[in-house]
C-alpha cells in the first residue's frame, strides 16, 4: 500500500502531526514560535548543503538547525542584541544564504516551490521510515523529559531550586526542535513548519484544562489537519503544505464559535 | 528526615554582582535543621538574592556556598507568572516537581485551606489564594529546607497569622530548616529563631528577643513596635556606594561593612553586646 504516493504522504503527515502536537505545545508555552521559524528557515541552507555534499538532506537540515540554535545560544550570552533582532538576523540570513547557494549550484535543479511549500509527490519510502522512526524517538525522549521540561517551562528558578536540571532539558528540547524541523520539512515545506507546531496547539488550548490534555488534543487536531489538508490538496491540486495549514486554521476558527464554550462549560460543570 | 544534624546550607562571604553593581555581598549565613531564620531589610536590600544564593539559583561572584548532601528543597518564590497559553490546574501544579498521590495533594491543599480550588486554573487565583497554593505545593514535597520568599503577601490579616502558625507547625513536624523573608515585623519576631537584618550585607543578627530588647531594634523598628503600619524605615550609619563599597559616617570608605570594623560608633556595638 506504500506504493501509492498519496498513502505515503498521508502516513508521513500523520507521523509528523503526532510529534508536532506535543512539541508545539512547548513552543507556544515558551513563546518560541519565532525560534521555530528561524530553525525552519535554516532548513533551506541545510538542503543546499546536503545537495552540495551529495549526502542525505534530512541529516544536513538537522545539523544546520542544531548549529543555528547553538549559535543563537552563544550570541544571546554575549547580549549585544535583543533576542528578537538576533532571531530575525539568523532566520533571514540562513534563508537568504540557502537560496543564494542553491542558485549557484547550476548543475542541480532544486524545486524551490516544493522546498518552501511542501510536496506530497516527493515523499519516498525512506522518508516515511525517517518520519516514523525519528518521530518515535522524538516522542520517547519528550516523554522521558516531560516532567523536567514542564517544570522548567512553568518556572526555571523553581525547577532549579528544587533539584531539577533545566539547562539539560532546555538543550534536549532544542535538539528535538531541530529534529522535527528536519522530519516535517518535506510534508509542509520550510515556510509553514511553525504553523504545524503552533496552530494545533493554539486550537487545543481553547478546549484543554491541563497541559497533558492540551498535548494530546494538539496531536489529534494536527492529524485531522494533515488528513483533511492532503485530501483537499489532491482534490483541488493545491500545494500540500498550505492546504494542511488552511485546514488547521479552519479547525482553529471552529473553536472560536460558542459551541465549544458550551461543550467546555458542560464538561467543567 | 536527615541522617545527621549538620548544617543544611551555608554561605561564606557570598556576593552577587549584576549589571554593574553588587546586589548583595559579604553574606555569612548558615541554616541548621529545624531552625527558622528570617531575613528582614528594606526593598532592594538583597533579601531575595540572598535566598537565591541559598537555593543555588543565583551564581556567586565571590565567596562560596556549601550544602548538606541530602538537601531536599521546597521553594515558595516571591512571584510566579503563569502564561495564559498554559492550561494549569491547581491539582496539576502541585506535582510539577514531585510525584504526589491524590491523597497527598488533598491533604496539603487542606492544610493551607485551599482544597476547594483544586480544579481551578492557577492564573485565575487571587494573590492570596496563589500564595496558599504555592505554600501547599512546597510543603507537600516534605522538604528538609523550606525557603519562603514573602509567603503571606496578599493574604488577609487573620489568614496571615494562621499561615505563620502553620509554618511553625511544619517545622516541628518535618524538622526542616526554614528561611523566611518577610516585611511583617511583629509576626516574624514571634515566629523566628534567628533574625538577620540585611541591607546589601548582613547588618546585624541574633535571636528575636535579644534583638527586640536592644536599643537598636527600638531605634530601627520603633514605629512598628507602636503598632503603626508605617513603611519599614531602616536607619543607617553608613551608605552603600554604586560600586559596592561602603561609605561610613566618619567619611571613610571600605570594601565591606562589618559591625566590628571600627567604623560604627553606636548601634551595631550595642546590638552586639545584647546578642
Amino acid at each position: 500500500m506504500f506504493d501509492d504516493f498519496f498513502v505515503r504522504a498521508l502516513i508521513a503527515g500523520i507521523g509528523v502531526a503526532l510529534v508536532a502536537g506535543p512539541l508545539g505545545c512547548f513552543v507556544v508555552w515558551r513563546r518560541l514560535s519565532y525560534f521555530g521559524d528561524t530553525l525552519a528557515h535554516s532548513a533551506v541552507l541545510g538542503v543546499s548543503l546536503g545537495v552540495f555534499l551529495e549526502v542525505n538532506i534530512t541529516a544536513t537540515v538537522f545539523i544546520v538547525a542544531l548549529a543555528i540554535s547553538g549559535l543563537l545560544f552563544l550570541l544571546q550570552k554575549r547580549g549585544d542584541l535583543a533576542s528578537d533582532a538576533l532571531l530575525g538576523l539568523l532566520s533571514h540570513s540562513a534563508l537568504a544564504l540557502g537560496l543564494v547557494a542553491i542558485a549557484f549550484m547550476t548543475w542541480v535543479r532544486i524545486d524551490l516551490q516544493a522546498l518552501l511549500f511542501g510536496d506530497i509527490l516527493s515523499v519516498s519510502k525512506i522518508d516515511l521510515s525517517f518520519v516514523w522512526i525519528g518521530g518515535a524517538i522524538v516522542l520517547a525522549v519528550l516523554f522521558s523529559i516531560w516532567r523536567q521540561l514542564f517544570a522548567a517551562t512553568v518556572s526555571e528558578e523553581l525547577a532549579r531550586a528544587e533539584g531539577m536540571n533545566p539547562d539539560r532539558s532546555n538543550v534536549i528540547f532544542m535538539i528535538l526542535m531541530a529534529l522535527i524541523i528536519a522530519l516535517s520539512m518535506k510534508i509542509v515545506g520550510v515556510l509553514l513548519i511553525t504553523a504545524l507546531l503552533i496552530i494545533p496547539a493554539a486550537t487545543a488550548r481553547r478546549i484543554a484544562a491541563t497541559p497533558e490534555q492540551m498535548a494530546i488534543f494538539s496531536a489529534i487536531i494536527g492529524v485531522v489537519s494533515v488528513v483533511g489538508g492532503l485530501y483537499s490538496s489532491l482534490h483541488w491540486d493545491t500545494p500540500s503544505g498550505p492546504s494542511i495549514v488552511v485546514m488547521a486554521l479552519a479547525l482553529f476558527v471552529l473553536t472560536l464559535f460558542p459551541i465549544t464554550r458550551l461543550l467546555r462549560s458542560k464538561k467543567e460543570g | 528526615m536527615l541522617s545527621d544534624k549538620s548544617v543544611l546550607v551555608s554561605l561564606k562571604n557570598a556576593g552577587v554582582y549584576r549589571d554593574g553593581r553588587w546586589l548583595v555581598r559579604g553574606v555569612d549565613l548558615s541554616i541548621d535543621p529545624a531552625e527558622i531564620v528570617t531575613l528582614i531589610g528594606p526593598n532592594g536590600s538583597g533579601k531575595s538574592t540572598t535566598a537565591k544564593m541559598i537555593l543555588d539559583i543565583a551564581e556567586l561572584n565571590e565567596g562560596s556556598r556549601s550544602n548538606h548532601k541530602d538537601l531536599h528543597v521546597g521553594y515558595v518564590p516571591q512571584r510566579i507568572e503563569i502564561d495564559w497559553t498554559l492550561p494549569l490546574t491547581v491539582e496539576r501544579f502541585m506535582t510539577i516537581t514531585a510525584s504526589l498521590s491524590s491523597q497527598e495533594i488533598d491533604d496539603n491543599l487542606e492544610r493551607t485551606s485551599v482544597k476547594h480550588l483544586k480544579n481551578s486554573q492557577i492564573r485565575n487565583l487571587s494573590g492570596g489564594e496563589l500564595q496558599r497554593v504555592l505554600l501547599a505545593r512546597a510543603i507537600a514535597r516534605k522538604p528538609n529546607l523550606l525557603v519562603l520568599d514573602e509567603p503571606v503577601q496578599g493574604v488577609d490579616f487573620s489568614g496571615e497569622i494562621s499561615l505563620y502558625e502553620l509554618i511553625k507547625e511544619i517545622r516541628d513536624e518535618l524538622q526542616c530548616g526554614i528561611l523566611l523573608i518577610s516585611h511583617d515585623l511583629h509576626v516574624v519576631m514571634a515566629a523566628t529563631d534567628r533574625v538577620i537584618c540585611l541591607n546589601g550585607h548582613v547588618c546585624c543578627q541574633g535571636t528575636p528577643s535579644a534583638v527586640a530588647e536592644s536599643s537598636e531594634y527600638k531605634h530601627l523598628f520603633g514605629e512598628r513596635a507602636l503598632g503603626a503600619l508605617a513603611v519599614y524605615q531602616h536607619a543607617h550609619d553608613h551608605k552603600h556606594l554604586p560600586d559596592g563599597t561602603v561609605e561610613h559616617a566618619d567619611g571613610s570608605i571600605t570594601e565591606h561593612c562589618h559591625p566590628d570594623d571600627g567604623h560604627h560608633d553606636h548601634a551595631h556595638e550595642k546590638e552586639k553586646s545584647n546578642v
